[in-house]
């Protein structure tokens, strides 16, 4: 298990080098002058200048990157050119917000997908999977904006329910918190549900045909047990990848669905940067989110371990 | 029966109040993005510049009729030769950190406006060489030459004033805290998020101020922002055109409308580089086919509900330096086909580069349609804004939608778009008589000079057209009913005197 730890991690560096060089090259691929874009609608070449000097906008590519990567080795990841702070603080700040939309998106998807997907799974090929399945399909086809803002004319609009955007932290009003969050988590957990729920039902399908379960039902076992204790614990390792990979989604931002509810997380500061053109916040939100990525899958595979004794050799 | 809406509302409710009690007097208003910079002197979105409204008096304000009035200047004379402008400013006036402000706080922060590095307000003053300090409340701006529209721009956030103290102990990291002397001082900001500002105790015109605290929610999508307006989530913001139909069929908000300052018009590429060897970039009949071609006020009619001016000039038909012997062109087809004939161009082909913006795509559209009959094949190009500009710079266009935010005085809506060599004029347009008059207007005072220096600058301009302006967009606010003293000024800020939430 260590060997099979120490491995993945020796792949760690080398990965967060190929990320930070892809993100860096093709930043400078997007069209518009950066300098230009931020100098205002007046654009005074002394200001332009001025920014172009200060950011190193001037300097050859190779030297920007190694100007940059040489501050992130030191904790620098840099200072956004649009509203002059450290990009490490603006990530700081960020990511507590997303994080927690993450989390309260999984639990929804958790919370609705794998109970429908194990019925599904039981009931296979009766009304209760066919209303699963149609269920799924509406999570998956409904576009995020759509959704989160037909729910904000109903919900606050009309009813007057919840706050129809903004973000509250959990440490200034807990229920205020939860009030500003619910509706973006459901929108984001109820397309994430259909897909949970689609690869919880097929895993669980061909694990309930597995011959240890026919022994688990002959043996007397409860159907309840043989469901919930024998065959789910198999069906779990590809639901646990896909998780893990939809959290690491999250993580990066749901842009549409911040920006709806004008939710101040990654997935805003991202689009902002990138319309603005302020290459350091990008790159330093970018490597977060790979750090993140990586550290996730890290977890699932120590899942997986945890659940599956096979694969801890 | 249980009433279960109305439990689910009583429990929700419930948790939204729990969080504690609401300042009785905070007035909450929409943004249409998050600002950048709060600094006066490095800020550079029009946002930025609606928040400092609250925080940072400048030297002069405007009135209702865009006239020069009072703030921390009280009074103000020329001298003889117009190159000096001596500013009495108005005594026991404080900054938030409790440092007066006197003629050295003035002399500091005109003199941090035109010299500090990255400083976007340089351009505004650049006509002052220094600044004398007379006594403790009077200063001395000296020019090297006559500029009338100085007061215009001291009335802008060139004129700014900002303690001392506390932006020489920020530096550049002032706008993270800026220190000024407005009614409301600087409490907290979270990017994208919320600004929160508080009254300020010592304010010199506290009576105005009925207000505790204001806080700034940048909410970028209209409809969000809307419906935060609706269900009593903001008290105040602006809204575009398209959504006045929306607000107008709900009893809860109120409205109002101003005329702004700004334009929005086809900025045509005349002689800069390739693009510009057109028939269209060459031929002055070519343009004026295209804009006899356009129906202002069709076009206003159908991309905004009839709510905007339409206009054929820098300014708008109702300001003062509107030229009024050369009034908005009427439609006419024949004439165009006629002026198209003439240049032997009958069919131009002209490329049209606007931004991703589906009110700027529509518009663009209507343009086209109406172009169509003319015989112009207009394509159209949607451009990321920032791409957009890029090209527009380097010539890379021959016709580009885009507006302008608007200036005080007439000269900020044409001197450095039009004439030859400034920074913004990307057709790279340049006539030495245009530019003669437009200087000339800089350097007198009195509005009826000016204007006679304007109208022979019009003359060239509306038939060279580099620019073919359509029409000039109006501020257009919704306020929740509780809000009351609310009046809308041409330049589009909100300001907090007199506001006050029932």
């Amino acid at each position: 298990m260590s060997t099979f730890l120490l491995r993945r991690l020796a792949l760690v560096l080398p990965t967060l080098f190929f990320v930070s060089l892809l993100v860096f090259g093709l930043q400078q691929l997007l069209p518009g002058d950066a300098a230009l874009a931020l100098a205002g609608e007046e654009r005074d070449p002394g200001v332009v200048a001025f920014l172009r000097h200060k950011y190193h906008l001037d300097e050859a590519l190779p030297v920007r990157y190694v100007l940059w990567l040489k501050g992130v080795l030191s904790g620098d990841l840099g200072e956004s050119i649009r509203i002059k702070r450290p990009v490490r603080d603006l990530i700081l700040e960020k990511l507590p917000v997303t994080a927690e939309l993450a989390v309260l998106a999984i639990v929804i998807a958790l919370s609705i997908g794998l109970p429908m997907g194990i019925l599904a799974a039981v009931k296979n090929d009766s009304a209760v999977d066919y209303a699963a399945t149609m269920t799924a399909l509406w999570g998956r086809s409904i576009p995020n904006f759509w959704l989160g803002i037909l729910l904000i004319l109903l919900f606050s609009v009309e009813w007057g329910l919840l706050p129809a955007s903004g973000f509250v932290s959990p440490a200034e009003s807990l229920s205020r918190n939860l009030a500003t969050l619910i509706m973006p988590a459901f929108v984001l957990g109820n397309a994430l549900a259909a897909v949970l729920m689609r690869h919880t039902r097929s895993a669980m399908l061909e694990v309930l045909s597995a011959d240890y379960v026919r022994t688990a039902r002959a043996k007397g076992l409860s159907e309840a047990q043989v469901v919930l204790h024998h065959a789910l614990r198999n069906a779990l390792v590809p639901v646990i990848t896909l998780g893990a990979l939809e959290f690491g989604e999250l993580l990066s931002g749901a842009v549409l669905t911040e920006q709806v509810f004008t939710i101040p997380g990654f997935g805003k500061l991202i689009v902002d940067a990138v319309f603005n053109r302020d290459y350091a916040v990008v790159q330093g939100v970018v490597l977060c989110t790979a750090i993140a990525f990586i550290l996730l899958n890290l977890i699932a595979d120590f899942a997986y371990a945890l659940v599956n004794p096979r694969l801890r050799g | 029966m249980i009433n279960w809406r109305t439990l689910i509302a009583t429990c929700l409710f419930g948790f939204t109040l729990s969080g504690g009690a609401a300042v009785a007097q905070t007035l909450r208003i929409g943004l249409a993005e998050d600002p950048d910079m709060l600094d006066p002197t490095l800020s550079r979105t029009f946002v930025s510049y609606v928040v400092r409204t609250a925080l940072c008096d400048k030297l002069f304000d405007i009135g209702l009729e865009q006239e020069i009035v009072p703030q921390l200047a009280s009074q103000w004379e020329w001298t003889d030769d117009k190159r000096g402008l001596v500013i009495k400013l108005r005594p026991g006036v404080k900054f938030h950190d409790g440092e007066p402000f006197d003629a050295v706080a003035a002399k500091f922060s005109i003199e941090r406006h035109l010299t500090m590095p990255g400083s976007t307000r340089k351009s505004d003053i650049s006509a002052i060489s220094r600044v004398e300090i007379i006594d403790d409340h009077t200063a001395k701006l000296v020019m090297s030459t006559p500029f009338a529209p100085l007061l215009a721009q001291l009335a802008t956030s060139a004129g700014t004033m900002m303690s001392p103290k506390a932006a020489q102990a920020a530096g550049e990291n002032f706008g993270s805290h800026p220190v000024c002397a407005g009614p409301f001082k600087f409490v907290e900001r979270v990017v994208q998020d919320r600004i929160v500002l508080e009254r300020f105790a010592d304010y010199w015109d506290k009576d105005k101020i009925k207000l505790d605290r204001i806080v700034y929610l940048p909410i970028p999508d209209t409809t969000v922002r809307l419906a935060n307006l609706q269900s009593g989530g903001l008290d105040l913001t602006q809204v575009a055109a398209t959504d006045l139909d929306t607000v107008r069929k709900d009893p809860r908000p109120k409205l109002a409308a101003v005329n702004g300052i700004g334009y929005s018009g086809i900025t045509i590429n005349v002689a800069n580089g390739e693009r510009s060897k057109t028939p269209f970039g060459q031929d002055a009949r070519v343009r004026q086919a295209l804009e006899l071609s356009i129906d202002r006020e069709a076009l206003n009619q159908v991309v905004f509900n009839g709510e905007y001016q339409p206009g054929n000039q820098w300014v708008p038909p109702t300001n003062s330096y509107y030229d009024k012997e050369r009034p908005i062109p009427a439609r006419d087809i024949a004439k165009a086909k006629a002026l198209l004939a003439a240049a032997a161009a009958p069919n131009p082909v002209v490329a049209m580069t606007v931004t991703n913006n589906p009110v700027v795509l529509q518009t663009a559209q209507v343009i086209q349609a109406m172009a169509k009959e003319s015989g112009f094949d207009m394509r159209i190009q949607a451009t990321e804004f920032a791409s957009a500009l890029q090209l527009s710079a380097k010539g890379d266009f021959e016709a580009f939608l885009l507006g302008w935010t608007g200036r005080i005085d007439p000269d900020g809506n044409i001197y450095n778009l039009i004439t030859c060599n400034s920074p913004f004029n990307d057709g790279h347009y340049c006539s030495p008589e245009v530019d003669r008059e437009l200087d000339a207007a800089r350097g007198v005072e009195a509005r009826v000079d000016r204007m006679f220096h304007y109208r022979i600058a019009a003359e060239h301009l509306l038939l060279d057209l580099p620019i073919i302006y359509l029409y000039h967009p109006k501020w257009l606010y919704a306020m929740s009913a509780r809000l009351s003293g609310f009046t809308s000024y041409p330049d589009g800020l909100i300001r907090p005197q007199g506001l006050r939430l029932d």
